[in-house]
C-alpha cells in the first residue's frame, strides 16, 4: 500500500494546476464563506415576554401618553414573534430550538423608561433581556444583529419623540413663553426678545445708565439658559439609548466570536474540498488509467486501495489545514497552545472527508464525473450544516440535522470549533468523523463490486 | 518437443445472473506454447482471460494456476502516464513483491527496447511503446504463463511487427502466452494453438490448419473460421 501511496503523491507533485487549484480554490471558497457566514436568513423565530403590567403599558412623555406596544411592534418588523407566558417557557424555547433567540421585557421597564424620559434624565435605563443559544455562533451572531438593529429602532423611535420634547423648550428658549417645571411656573422671555430689548436700551438708555427691571429679566434669562443647556446633555443621553440590553446566552460556552467560526469554517471547506476530490479523482483516476484492474486481481485489495486513498487525503490534509491555521494565527489571535488538537481534528477531518471521497469516487467511476458529483454533494450540505436552530420550521431543522449528521461537513466543523475555540469537547466530533469514514469506506467497498 | 503443461483449466464457468459468459470451458497451457482464443463478439473471450487472470471470480470450474503467478496484459495499457517507464515498473515489481525490484526492471527494460526511454513520462511515448510497458509490467515477476487481451488492437502495423516479434521472443524462451485477438490473420500467424470460442462455450481446439480442415477447408481461415461458426449454429 505505501507504494501506491508514494505513487499518487509522485503523480500530484508532477501536476502542480491540480495541487494549486486543490489549494486555491477552497482557500478562496472559504473566504467568501467566511464573509456570507455574517448574513442571517430573514425573519427569524423570536419569543417575546412582555411582563410590563397592563396598565403600565403607556408611559407619559412631557403630558402626552406614549403606547409602548407602538414601539414593540415596530421591535418585530424584522423578526417573527412567538409569544411565550413567561421568560422560563422563553427559555426552554430557546434551549429546545425552537426559537432563535428570546426577548424578555421586565415588569419595571415601563417605570424605568417614564423616568429616563423624563427632562431631568435617569440612570436608572430600563433594561431588556435577549436569550440566544449558544451553542453555536451563528446563532449568537444573528441575534445580536437583530438585537441591535431592533433595538436601534427602537431607541430611535422613543429617541424621536423626546427630540419633540426637547424642540419645545429651545423654541421657548429662541422665542419666549411659559412652561411648568417640578410645580412652578415660568415665564420665558426667550433670546430674540431679550436682542430686542437689548438693542431698544443700548438706543435709549445715556452711555453709562441701566435699567435694573430690565437688566434683572437679561439676567433671569440668561441663568435659564445656562441651566436648559446643561439639562440638554441628559437628554441627549436619553435620547441616544433610553434602552439597554443584557444578554443571556444558553446552551453552550458562547466563547466562539464569528471571526473565530469563521477560521474553523473556512478550514473545514477548504480540508472538504481538497480531500474529497482528491480521494474521488484518485480512485476514479485508477480506472481511467486502466491500471484498477491489474491492481485488485492479487497485487492489492479493494479495501487497502480505499484505505490508501483515504489515507493520501488525509495526508493532503494535514499540510493544507496546519499552512492555513499558522497563516491565521500569525495575522489572528489563535491560541497556538491548542496546536495539538488543530492536528487531531485536521486529520480526523481528512480522514472522513478522504472516505467520502472515496463513496463518492467509487459510485461515479470517471474522474470528471466524480469531480462533479463531489461539488454537488458537497456544497449544499456544507451550506445546510451551517443553518442555525430557530432559523428554519422545526420539521426541516431536524431534516437537516439528521443529514448534516450524515456527513462530514458538520462534525469537522465542531471539532474544528472545538480545536480551535476550545469551544466544547473535541472527542465526540472526533469519534463522530471516524465512525463516517469506516461507514463510507464501507459504501466504496460495495459500490466497488461494479467499478471494474 | 511438447512442453511441459504449465496451467490446466476445467470447467470454468461464469454467469452474471441468469446470463451466462462462459460455460465448461476446459484447456491446457504448456511451457513456450502460442495459443490464441478467438471468437466473435461476446464469445466468452475477454471473460475467459479474466478468469485466469484473477479479475473475476469463476462460478464454476477451476485453474490450477493461482494469478500471482500468471502474468496479465490488458488490452489499454494499465500503466500510469504521469510517471516515468522506470517508476511504473519498479511500482509494480514492488506491489508483486519481487525479490530484486531494480533487477526486474533493469531485465524488463532490456527485454522491452525501452532502456533509453526509462526516464520519459509514459504520456510522452507512441501507443506501441506504452503497449510495450503494458507487457513488460506483466513480465515483472517472471511468470510462466503471459495473458494477453488483444494486445495489437491499437497499434498500427509497424507497431505490431515490432510487437508480436517481442511476444515470439518470449514464448521461444519458455513463457507459455495466450492471446485473445480479432485478428484471425494474427492467430494463424503466431499461435500454435487456437481456441475458438463462440456464445460462451468452446467449439474448437487445435491448430491453424486443423480449423482449416473444420471449417470446410476454405484456404482462406476467416471464411473457414465463419463456416465452422455457422456449423455449430452461432
Amino acid at each position: 500500500m505505501r507504494w501506491l501511496l508514494l505513487k499518487d503523491l509522485q503523480i500530484l507533485r508532477r501536476s502542480p494546476l491540480l495541487v494549486g487549484l486543490l489549494i486555491v480554490y477552497p482557500v478562496v471558497i472559504s473566504l467568501l464563506i467566511g464573509f456570507a457566514l455574517s448574513r442571517g436568513p430573514d425573519k427569524p423565530k423570536v419569543a417575546f415576554v412582555n411582563e410590563v403590567p397592563e396598565a403600565e403599558q403607556t408611559i407619559s412623555v412631557s403630558g402626552d401618553r406614549v403606547d409602548i406596544a407602538g414601539y414593540s411592534d415596530r421591535l418585530f418588523e424584522r423578526v417573527d414573534p412567538v409569544p411565550a407566558s413567561s421568560r422560563e417557557e422563553a427559555l426552554k424555547m430557546v434551549e429546545d430550538g425552537e426559537v432563535l433567540g428570546a426577548l424578555v421585557i421586565p415588569e419595571d421597564s415601563a417605570r424605568k423608561l417614564q423616568r429616563a424620559v423624563a427632562l431631568g434624565g435617569s440612570a436608572d435605563k430600563p433594561t431588556v433581556e435577549v436569550i440566544y443559544n449558544a451553542s453555536g455562533p451563528l446563532q449568537g451572531q444573528l441575534v445580536q444583529s437583530l438585537v441591535d438593529s431592533t433595538l436601534a429602532e427602537a431607541n430611535a423611535a422613543i429617541g424621536e419623540k423626546i427630540t419633540q420634547i426637547a424642540a419645545g423648550y429651545l423654541n421657548i428658549l429662541l422665542r419666549g413663553g411659559s412652561f411648568s417645571l417640578f410645580g412652578q411656573d415660568f415665564d420665558i422671555l426667550g433670546l430674540q426678545d431679550t436682542e430686542k430689548i437689548l438693542g431698544q436700551q443700548a438706543a435709549d438708555l445715556p452711555q453709562g445708565s441701566a435699567q435694573r427691571a430690565q437688566l434683572e429679566r437679561i439676567e433671569r434669562f440668561a441663568r435659564l439658559a445656562v441651566e436648559n443647556l446643561g439639562f440638554s446633555d441628559e437628554i441627549l443621553s436619553s435620547i441616544s439609548s433610553p434602552i439597554e440590553v443584557k444578554q443571556t446566552p444558553v446552551g453552550g460556552s458562547a466563547s466562539t466570536s464569528l471571526a473565530s467560526f469563521a477560521v474553523a469554517a473556512s478550514v473545514v471547506f477548504s480540508l472538504m474540498f481538497v480531500c474529497v476530490l482528491l480521494a474521488a479523482g484518485m480512485l476514479a483516476l485508477e480506472r481511467e488509467e486502466h491500471a484498477y484492474g491489474r491492481l485488485v486481481r492479487g497485487l492489492v485489495s479493494r479495501g487497502k486501495l480505499l484505505v490508501e486513498k483515504v489515507l493520501l487525503a488525509a495526508a493532503c490534509a494535514l499540510p493544507v489545514g496546519l499552512v492555513m491555521l499558522v497563516v491565521v494565527a500569525l495575522l489572528a489571535d489563535l491560541d497556538w497552545g491548542g496546536a495539538p488538537k488543530w492536528v487531531v481534528g485536521v486529520l480526523a477531518a481528512g480522514l472522513a472527508f478522504g472516505a467520502l471521497g472515496v463513496a463518492i469516487g467509487a459510485v461515479a467511476r470517471e474522474v470528471r464525473a466524480a469531480s462533479l458529483l463531489a461539488f454537488g454533494l458537497s456544497l449544499p450540505i456544507a451550506f445546510l450544516a451551517l443553518v442555525p436552530a430557530g432559523t428554519v420550521a422545526d420539521a426541516l431543522y431536524e431534516v437537516i440535522r439528521v443529514v448534516s449528521a450524515a456527513f462530514p461537513f458538520k462534525p469537522a466543523l465542531n471539532a474544528m470549533d472545538a480545536a480551535l475555540n476550545d469551544n466544547g469537547d473535541l472527542w465526540p466530533p472526533i469519534a463522530h468523523l471516524l465512525a463516517l469514514t469506516v461507514a463510507y469506506v464501507a459504501l466504496a467497498r460495495i459500490a466497488l463490486r461494479r467499478f471494474g | 518437443m511438447p512442453g511441459v503443461v504449465t496451467l490446466r483449466a476445467e470447467a470454468l464457468s461464469k454467469a452474471f445472473g441468469a446470463r451466462s459468459a462462459l460455460r465448461d470451458v476446459s484447456f491446457e497451457l504448456t511451457s513456450g506454447e502460442r495459443v490464441a482464443v478467438i471468437g466473435p463478439n461476446g464469445a466468452g473471450k475477454t471473460t475467459l482471460l479474466s478468469l485466469l487472470a484473477g479479475l473475476q471470480r469463476a462460478t464454476g470450474g477451476s485453474v490450477s494456476l493461482p494469478p500471482e503467478q500468471i502474468g496479465w496484459v490488458p488490452q489499454q495499457a494499465a500503466v500510469y502516464k504521469r510517471l516515468s517507464v522506470r517508476e511504473n515498473l519498479r511500482l509494480f515489481a514492488r506491489l508483486e513483491r519481487v525479490d530484486d525490484p531494480d533487477a526486474a526492471v533493469d531485465r524488463a527494460l532490456e527485454l522491452t527496447g525501452l532502456a533509453d526511454r526509462a526516464k520519459d513520462e509514459l504520456s510522452t511515448l507512441s501507443g506501441g511503446n506504452q503497449q510495450r510497458v503494458n507487457i513488460a509490467i506483466g513480465l515483472l515477476a517472471d511468470p510462466p504463463v503471459l495473458l494477453l487481451d488483444e494486445p495489437s488492437s491499437s497499434l498500427d502495423p509497424r507497431q505490431r511487427a515490432i510487437l508480436w516479434e517481442f511476444i515470439d521472443g518470449l514464448a521461444d524462451a519458455g513463457t507459455a502466452v495466450m492471446f485473445a485477438t480479432h485478428e484471425i490473420d494474427e492467430a494463424q500467424r503466431h499461435a500454435d494453438r487456437i481456441l475458438v470460442l463462440a456464445d460462451g462455450e468452446l467449439i474448437f481446439t487445435g491448430t491453424a490448419d486443423e480449423l482449416h480442415a473444420a471449417g470446410g477447408g476454405d484456404p482462406d481461415l476467416v471464411v473457414a473460421f465463419v463456416s465452422l461458426l455457422e456449423a455449430q449454429g452461432h
